[in-house]
């Protein structure tokens, strides 16, 4: 934690993940000149317009053009600045995935991307401002660092955390009024270190983002009305995985499902796929997401129930993959 | 300030040196981006002998001035360059584009002591040249960057994002090059898709703009020197020049956008080369 500065000043309940990051890069601002923040026009509902009003000098806005506006976070830090740069994720990640990969990831630079709207969290703007293909496109350029904090206070976490930690970062977050699932900043946020949220040893849920709190919900529904022990890893690093967290569920729960706000292609589910792949354990195993097409329109939360990364469903997923079948192999504790 | 004879001999035995250099690279390597490297070389020898303020011995020198090759294909013409600077020694171009050599076609800031900024992707240099005169300028930095975009590189949309950018933020610390060659890959920029009315494109952006000779020293110069000094905005300098400049069965011809030599007619080139020096 940073000297001098009092981390539990916003109010999780009245303030979105985005009003508290704004918060949280103004704190930052002041004891470290180097952070810069950008925007292209989105910096009002990006809320990087708090640091804007606090530092305007320090504040550059490239207007609706996001291809200059990563190119120029690239020469800021070139210069020696910490940029931190907010738009919205899908405009982040496709619009400007070239300057990302090639003029930041390539050159391996301090530049923290701050995206916003991420997943269906803009549910009622319809498919050209939601984005699900953010974790696989971020995944998949060497370099960057992938975080889904869990809620506003995670947020704050990954925020004052990216700071000092080498090269790009990646962190999306929502827009609305995100549950929270964290009373409090004081818990062992470690970028690239799963948090178990709830222990359980029959099956494992594996989420990020806002599909951490329902499933923190659904947990304490599945006990008190199955009497199952359900264990939630919030997965809020998507890369560098935590491979320990996933290998452990494995070992003692044998059944897992992901649930992320992503296309179930190439985002965490993904992720933890190819862990349990090369494990070489059998295992119970579901991926729940956005199934591969262009998601309805919808405000979140009737978006959620819809694809099943809400309580509800997460519920009926683990009655379903409780069920599931996997082989057995007999020598199962010699291997481990 | 017009250029000694001295210094004006210098600059051309320079300019010669490079344009050897650069065939002496594309016969080892069996190919290049031959064509837009030569027609750089006069903007190139002169920024790197005459006005950039770096020292070879300490490439990551924090007041230096930087310089971003946006036309990042002309890795070729750009990397002997700095190995005759002193940057690194030249003997280890033999390996240009060989298995694990430190040098691609398009150089790499993290390979390549002395490239400021990793090009290649075109319509990403420009962009990136803002950011880094904008640190400046925000750290009180006196140093400057300089930025040479190619012509054809003028087709993407992101040359012009950054031109908004530079102009809107009053880059006086910026100073952007257009080598104007005339060719991209596919033929005549302007079959291709058209740039012109080119010089009325930059000025409705905002920008000071400067056309010259670009295989002049003279002009080059005066145009540095002005665009130094200038306070309202930031300051482009329309190079004209001819691709495959010095090679005469290259020059002018879309053709050689890309090639490589034989012994044969590296031999020829070098004679061409000569020839135009010779009979300067």
């Amino acid at each position: 934690m940073a000297e001098g500065l009092t981390w539990n000043v916003y109010d999780a309940n009245t303030m979105t993940q985005a009003d508290i990051y704004g918060e949280v890069l103004c704190m930052l601002g002041e004891t470290n000149p180097k952070i810069v923040g950008l925007s292209a026009d989105l910096a009002k509902s990006t809320k990087i317009g708090r640091f804007a009003e606090k530092y305007p000098e320090r504040f550059f806005n490239a207007g609706i053009a996001e291809q200059n506006l990563f190119g120029m976070a690239a020469g800021l830090a070139k210069s020696g600045l910490i940029p931190f740069v907010s738009t919205m994720a899908v405009f982040t990640t496709m619009r400007a995935a070239e300057q990302v990969r090639t003029d930041i990831c390539y050159q391996n630079l301090d530049v923290k991307i701050i995206a916003t709207h991420a997943g269906i969290s803009f549910g009622q703007a319809g498919t050209t401002h939601h984005c699900t293909e953010d974790l696989a496109i971020m995944r998949s350029f060497a370099n960057m660092t992938v975080i889904a904090p869990a809620d506003g206070i995670e947020t704050a976490n990954a925020v004052r955390e990216c700071v000092n930690y080498p090269g790009p970062v990646y962190i999306r977050i929502g827009r609305g009024f995100e549950p929270s699932c964290n009373d409090n900043e004081n818990y062992d946020f470690q970028i690239g270190k799963a948090v178990e949220m709830h222990p359980g040893t029959d099956i494992t849920l594996i989420c990020c983002g806002v599909t951490v709190a329902q499933a923190l919900e659904a947990a304490k529904h599945l006990k008190e009305n199955d009497g199952l022990s359900v264990r939630v890893i919030n997965m809020h690093t998507i890369k560098p995985l935590d491979e320990d967290a996933i290998l452990s569920a494995i070992q003692d729960t044998r059944r897992i499902i992901t649930f992320e706000e992503h296309n179930i292609f190439g985002g965490l589910g993904s992720a933890v796929a190819e862990v349990i792949a090369a494990s070489g354990k059998a295992c119970a195993f579901e991926k729940i997401g956005i199934p591969d097409c262009y998601c309805l329109v919808g405000y979140p939360e009737d978006l959620y129930n819809h694809y099943k990364i809400d309580m509800d469903g997460m519920v009926q997923k683990v009655r379903e993959v409780m069920g599931k079948d996997f082989e057995d192999d007999d020598d199962w504790e010699d291997e481990v | 300030m017009s250029i000694s004879d001295q210094e004006m001999k210098e600059l051309k035995k320079r300019a010669r040196q490079l344009r050897e250099d650069i065939l002496d690279i594309t016969f080892w390597a069996g190919g290049s981006h031959i064509g837009g490297a030569l027609s750089m070389v006069e903007m190139l020898v002169i920024l790197y002998d005459k006005y950039l303020n770096i020292d070879p011995n300490n490439p990551e020198w924090e007041a230096r001035d930087r310089m971003v090759l946006s036309k990042g294909h002309a890795g070729v013409g750009y990397a002997p360059l700095l190995a005759r600077k002193g940057y690194f020694h030249f003997d280890i171009l033999k390996d240009f584009n060989k298995f694990k050599s430190p040098f691609g076609m398009h150089l790499d800031s993290r390979k390549v002591k002395g490239v400021d900024v990793s090009t290649g992707s075109l319509g990403h240099g420009l962009p990136m040249a803002v950011g880094l005169a904008l640190g400046a300028r925000l750290q009180k930095q006196e140093w400057y960057t300089y930025c040479i975009v190619g012509d054809g590189e003028c087709n993407e949309g992101s040359i012009w994002e950054a031109a908004m950018a530079a102009s809107h933020f009053k880059l006086t610390n910026l100073m952007t090059f257009v080598d104007r060659n005339k060719y991209s890959v596919d033929g005549s920029t302007e079959e291709v898709m058209g740039i012109e009315p080119f010089a009325n494109k930059w000025k409705a952006f905002g920008f000071i703009v400067k056309e010259i000779d670009g295989h002049s020293f003279q002009e080059l110069s005066e145009a540095i020197e002005a665009a130094k000094i200038e306070e309202k905005g930031p300051v482009v300098i329309i190079a004209n020049t001819l691709k495959g400049k010095g090679v005469d069965f290259m020059e002018d011809d879309v053709k050689w956008h890309y090639g490589g030599l034989d012994s044969d007619s590296l031999v020829k080139a070098k004679a061409s080369i000569a020839n135009m020096y010779e009979n300067d």
